[in-house]
């Protein structure tokens, strides 16, 4: 037993045990330890597997920067959460957890041959060594990559928890309640401000919860620490949230925070939800986001055992647990002796080597009190060891020259480089960072307004600086934010401000080709590798990064970006500001999918519109699909028919007799007032101001750029008065472009805008007999073909109901269009389906008014075109009024390349073969020309024909009109190599050229 | 998320509460018929784009309806100033920066 409690160390609540499985095998830990102090407590140190060489690891950190220690938590199913970092897991009864990418176990992992063959998996060797034979990628090399690659695994079922979402505004909120955040919110809370206080960690006070040397205002610091707290919760203008992340910081001081709820909980209450987003506005922010510590890159680092000193030393005095008997201290800064002295403290015997000739004789002085060992001017070259470390070597350097090697035992290795102040949220708005060249490091250069960084995270190394600059900041941003707040001094027992020195690679005998000297440990990225990438012409560090996969997995490069610019600057013999840092974004640490999905999932992911005259639709058996938030009834099948049978059904129902169709999802605007007509003349391309009251007319809305944007029938109900209808999905984008130039180009014009879209429903009756169905309920107005010819409109009564009955059609045959209140909506229908059913009619959907309506080679704005298509590539430059002297989009009709030859035009496909063409298929002149083919258009709409008793097909083809009889093919690869439809160009009005059955 | 002032309601509203209209004072012109194709084409297409004070559209989709412009800095995403559609840009200098070697530290934003 190598790693063990220790007795009177620790926050550890000793009196109770509580009993977890890791691996399934049982353990017992106490309340306040995480499944990591847990577990190195019973000693064991293995906890998983890298990525790429599945090489042995153990935890390297006690924070949230774990890259190693990554486990998989279940609490039942679909509660399985893979990559959890066992050094944040609050343990608790019950807790089930277990180790991950290895087979077939932690110990005995078959994929630890990738490490024999890691010649073969250097820095970019996806690239390199998979690309011979070139058919091997998908059969042999993909799948077993995928088989290999990766962490964990997710869960199979879905995700039975619930998360919560919440809005809170505040004048202070401060982003860590380590000593300098503290300081903070104590100074702004005590000005009255209210203050948010977040930090991550299942209790508050960061480094301060592993601190038991220092006193604090005359109080040693756990003392201090539970006091503070309990003034600040006592405050009703605090609110303290611990296992709160702030993932992210945005525009103007939004904070996101994800407050974990119920994990830690042996038995979560019911219906408690699991996770909570909270969108922050803070008029003032503070960042105390502390610091990492830096690894030091050596051969053999990873092993398991080797971790930060202050890793070692937070396991000691928060958790009561010593990581080792005989930790070797490998360093080249004052901090790591903090560690080594702490750990002899608690009876360990630690070797310290440092790589600095001289240290501070203060130091020496009292490591030799405690009978340290300390080798200065030493550097370690390699450690031993398999699933656990044994060993290092340890060697005198003397300038450029390594001496020859002494064996030193270990059980543990505690490394440090320093320390890297956290920038992300900084970060996170671009703000500036700059290179401290006396400290090594990045700080922040200038903040975003209203955003202060204090403690660590701006550079401060002792509690002394961190108190007094928390506290500065913040005062400084309750007075920003209108308090009368002052900074308090706090007086702090302690020692030197400890000093060190920055390092690339340890010193070592052998080239870095030659070691196994990690930086990145999550993705197995080595010294080397960095090194390569620069050798091999990468000269961004964002290119190195993505070459060798550096700061990539789920630590996102917290502990390995820094030492990757480091190697990589002194690869290039450039300074580490001149190559820069890779960008931070948001989240800080993984986040759940169910965190930022909230409520919005299943029913409440988006609202369902739905008609008036939907519940009918439901009762009778529709079947429904989605258009823009509608949801529309797409077929009403009957017993056992396919779509296509019921289809072809509805299509021939409603040409021979009659068919009711809900149009109520159309967009509709009433445009109203003594400017309306002149507006729409404006507006749209068509005529306006001689329709008369009572006409409808066909009117196509271009872009600025003279491109179709949407189209519909507009209808004069008086004089000042319109009834505009849109396509469905447009309604809003139209009104939009509607209110744009009338709020800000045509201001002269006395309009009013307002969307009826919801007031009315819109029963489309069409087919021959849609006379005879509609004339029993009309009254006020005749419907003889004469006195209510086609695109005709009259406000009468239908049913009993004021309604605006018009004449129009979207299949060709004989159609009325009744809009009725939405409220008698649905009695209105019912009306008219009695009535239908005396002519044999039916109800149809919108498969079928897709079909009448191609058959008749009406286009479908956003089907047919796609926002490059001009009217006279629709083949409806009938609809562009010449003699206009100006609307929206006419002077781009003019353009050189939307006047040139060659456009693509609308045409009629005559389909070869029974089975219709799939939509979006490529069209070309010659299916036998070799791969890439040229493209001459491309299939836009494809249905079966009742009607023709074929398929049929609208297509954009270039110079379509003029290529009438000939041959195009589209191919097709379910046809075998080279297989290809055919299909002969025609007129897209398949059915009634002459328009004779509108007019019945 | 952005806070935007509508002038209409007088109120500072999130983001999601409104549309973005492209940059502000690209006023149509009065007589397209009579513009040459570039003149046209640079009133279709071409936009400042500035690194720095942008003039630019908005609409209170979900709010009042209602066009107004905003002075958005974009390197910073800080809001200067919001006013009336139709009335004059403020006057308004872009925020200071610091030092250029400063400022090179800055993280990079590539695509990614």
């Amino acid at each position: 037993m190598t790693a063990a409690r220790v007795a009177g160390y620790g926050r550890i609540d000793r009196s109770r045990k509580l009993g977890f499985t890791f691996d399934g095998r049982t353990h017992l830990g106490h309340p306040g330890d995480t499944l990591a102090s847990a577990l190195l407590a019973d000693d064991v140190m293995l906890m998983g597997r890298s990525y790429k060489y599945h090489r042995p690891r153990g935890p390297v950190t006690a924070g949230s920067e774990e890259p190693n220690a990554l486990v998989g938590v279940d609490r039942g199913p679909g509660r399985y959460t893979p990559n959890l970092r066992a050094t944040t897991i609050e343990i608790h009864d019950g807790l089930k957890a277990e180790s991950q990418n290895h087979f077939p176990s932690l110990k005995w992992d078959f994929g630890a041959v990738n490490d024999m063959m890691s010649p073969l998996f250097a820095a970019g060797f996806y690239y390199k060594t998979f690309m011979w034979p070139k058919s091997f990628w998908r059969r042999v090399y993909e799948p077993v990559i995928r088989q290999a690659a990766g962490l964990g695994r997710p869960p199979k079922a879905a995700d039975p928890d619930l998360y919560a979402d919440r809005y809170a505004h505040c004048d202070v909120l401060v982003v860590g309640a380590g000593a300098a955040g503290l300081a903070a919110a104590e100074a702004a809370a005590i000005s009255g401000a209210k203050v948010m206080l977040v930090d991550e960690q299942a209790e508050p006070g960061g480094a301060l919860l592993a601190e038991i040397r220092v006193e604090i205002d005359d109080a040693p610091a756990q003392g201090w620490l539970a006091a503070r707290l309990a003034a600040l919760n006592a405050r009703a203008n605090v609110t303290v949230l611990a296992r709160t992340t702030a993932i992210g910081l945005y525009h103007q001081n939004l904070v996101g925070l994800v407050q974990r709820l119920t994990d830690h909980l042996a038995e979560p209450p019911e219906g408690a939800p699991r996770e909570r987003l909270w969108r922050v506005r803070a008029k003032q922010v503070v960042l105390a986001q502390g610091a990492i510590e830096r690894p030091l890159v050596f051969d053999g680092n990873d092993r398991p055992g080797v971790m930060l000193a202050d890793a070692a030393r937070t396991y000691l005095t928060r958790y009561g647990v010593r990581v080792g008997a005989k930790p070797v201290v490998v360093t080249a800064h004052d901090w790591a002796w903090g560690a080594a002295v702490e750990m002899a403290r608690a009876g360990a015997s630690p070797v310290v080597v440092d790589a600095r000739d001289t240290v501070s004789s203060a130091l020496l002085a009292e490591a030799q009190a405690l009978g340290v060992e300390a080798l200065t001017g030493w550097t370690v070259t390699a450690t031993h060891g398999r699933l656990r470390v044994k060993g290092v070597t340890a060697n005198p350097v003397r300038g450029a020259h390594v001496g020859a090697g002494r064996r030193l035992p270990a059980d543990a290795v505690l490394m440090s480089g320093g320390w890297t102040p956290t920038l992300h949220l900084h970060s996170h708005v671009g703000s500036p960072i700059a290179w401290a060249a006396e400290r090594e490091a990045f700080l922040p250069a200038q903040t975003a307004k209203g955003v202060r960084v204090a403690g660590a995270g701006a550079g401060a190394e002792t509690w002394a600086d961190a108190l007094g600059e928390g506290a500065q900041a913040g005062a400084a941003a309750a007075a920003d934010a209108g308090f009368d707040a002052a900074a308090r001094v706090y007086a702090v027992s302690e020692g030197l401000k400890p000093t060190g020195r920055r390092m690339k690679e340890m010193a070592s005998h052998l080239p870095s080709s030659r070691q196994r000297a990690f930086v990145d440990f999550q993705n197995d990225v080595t010294a080397k590798d960095i090194r390569l990438a620069v050798q091999e012409g990468f000269r961004s560090i964002e290119h190195v990064k993505r070459y060798t996969t550096s700061g990539m997995a789920t630590d996102q490069g917290k502990l390995s970006n820094i030492n990757a610019l480091t190697i990589a600057a002194d690869a290039l013999d450039k300074e580490p500001p001149q190559v820069g840092l890779t960008t931070f974004r948001p989240p800080y640490t993984p986040t759940t999918f169910g965190a930022l999905a909230g409520h919005a999932k299943g029913k409440l992911f988006q609202p369902t519109r739905r008609t008036p005259i939907d519940p009918w639709a439901e009762a009778n058996g529709a079947v429904f699909e989605p258009v823009s938030q509608w949801r529309r009834a797409w077929w009403f099948p009957r017993k056992g028919e396919s779509m296509h049978e019921a289809v072809l059904r509805e299509c021939a129902a409603t040409r021979e007799r009659v068919g009711l169709f809900d149009a109520s999802t159309l967009g509709k605007i009433e445009v109203v007032g003594p400017d309306a007509a002149e507006f729409l003349e404006r507006i749209y391309t068509n005529p306006w101001r001689k329709l008369g009251v009572g006409r409808c007319r066909y009117g196509l809305m271009l872009g600025e750029d003279g491109f179709i944007r949407d189209d519909g029938v507009i209808g004069r109900v008086a004089e000042d008065r319109f009834h505009v209808t849109t396509t469905t999905g447009g309604a809003p984008r139209v009104l939009a472009h509607m209110e744009d130039y009338l709020q800000t180009e045509f201001t002269d014009l006395r309009v009013w805008l307002t969307s009826v879209t919801e007031q009315w429903a819109v029963i489309a009756l069409n087919g021959p007999r849609a006379r005879d169905v509609i004339a029993p309920f009309v009254e006020g107005q005749d419907l003889a073909p004469e006195a209510f010819p086609h695109m005709s409109l009259a406000e009468c009564r239908v049913c009993g109901v004021p309604a605006r009955l018009m004449r129009v059609s979207f299949t060709g045959e004989l159609g009325f269009e009744v809009n009725v209140p939405a409220r008698h909506g649905r009695a209105v229908w019912e009306a008219l389906w009695a009535e239908a059913q005396k002519h044999d009619g039916l109800a149809y959907g919108t498969e079928t008014m897709h079909v009448l309506r191609a058959e008749k080679g009406y286009i479908i704005v956003g089907q047919d075109t796609d926002g490059t298509v001009t009217p006279d590539d629709a083949g409806i430059g009938w609809a562009v009024g010449k003699a206009k002297a100006d609307f929206v989009g006419k002077r781009s009709l003019a353009r050189p390349d939307l006047i040139a030859r060659g456009r693509k035009q609308l045409v009629g496909l005559a389909v070869e073969g029974a089975t219709p063409l799939e939509e979006g298929m490529q069209l070309v002149d010659d299916p036998a020309q070799p791969v890439p083919m040229t493209c001459v258009g491309h299939v836009t709409s494809s249905y079966r024909s009742a009607a023709l008793g074929r398929p049929i097909a609208l297509a954009l083809v270039e110079n379509g009109r003029a290529r009438m009889g000939e041959t195009l093919h589209a191919p097709d690869p379910a046809l075998g190599p080279g297989g290809a439809r055919s299909a002969v160009i025609c007129s897209p009005v398949f059915y009634d050229p002459e328009g004779a059955r509108l007019d019945a | 998320m952005l806070l935007i002032h509508c002038p209409h309601c007088d109120e500072a509203r999130p983001e999601i509460e409104f549309a973005h209209g492209g940059e502000a004072h690209v006023a149509r012109p009065l007589r397209p018929a009579e513009m040459d194709d570039a003149a046209w084409g640079r009133f279709l297409f071409f936009r400042a784009n500035p690194k720095g004070m942008h003039a630019e559209r908005w609409r209170h989709a979900h709010g009042c309806q209602r066009f107004f412009n905003v002075l958005r800095d974009t390197r910073t995403d800080e809001i200067a100033a919001s006013y009336l559609t139709g009335a004059p840009r403020p006057d308004l200098p872009s925020a200071p920066r610091p030092d250029p070697e400063a400022a090179a530290a800055a993280p990079s934003r590539p695509e990614a």
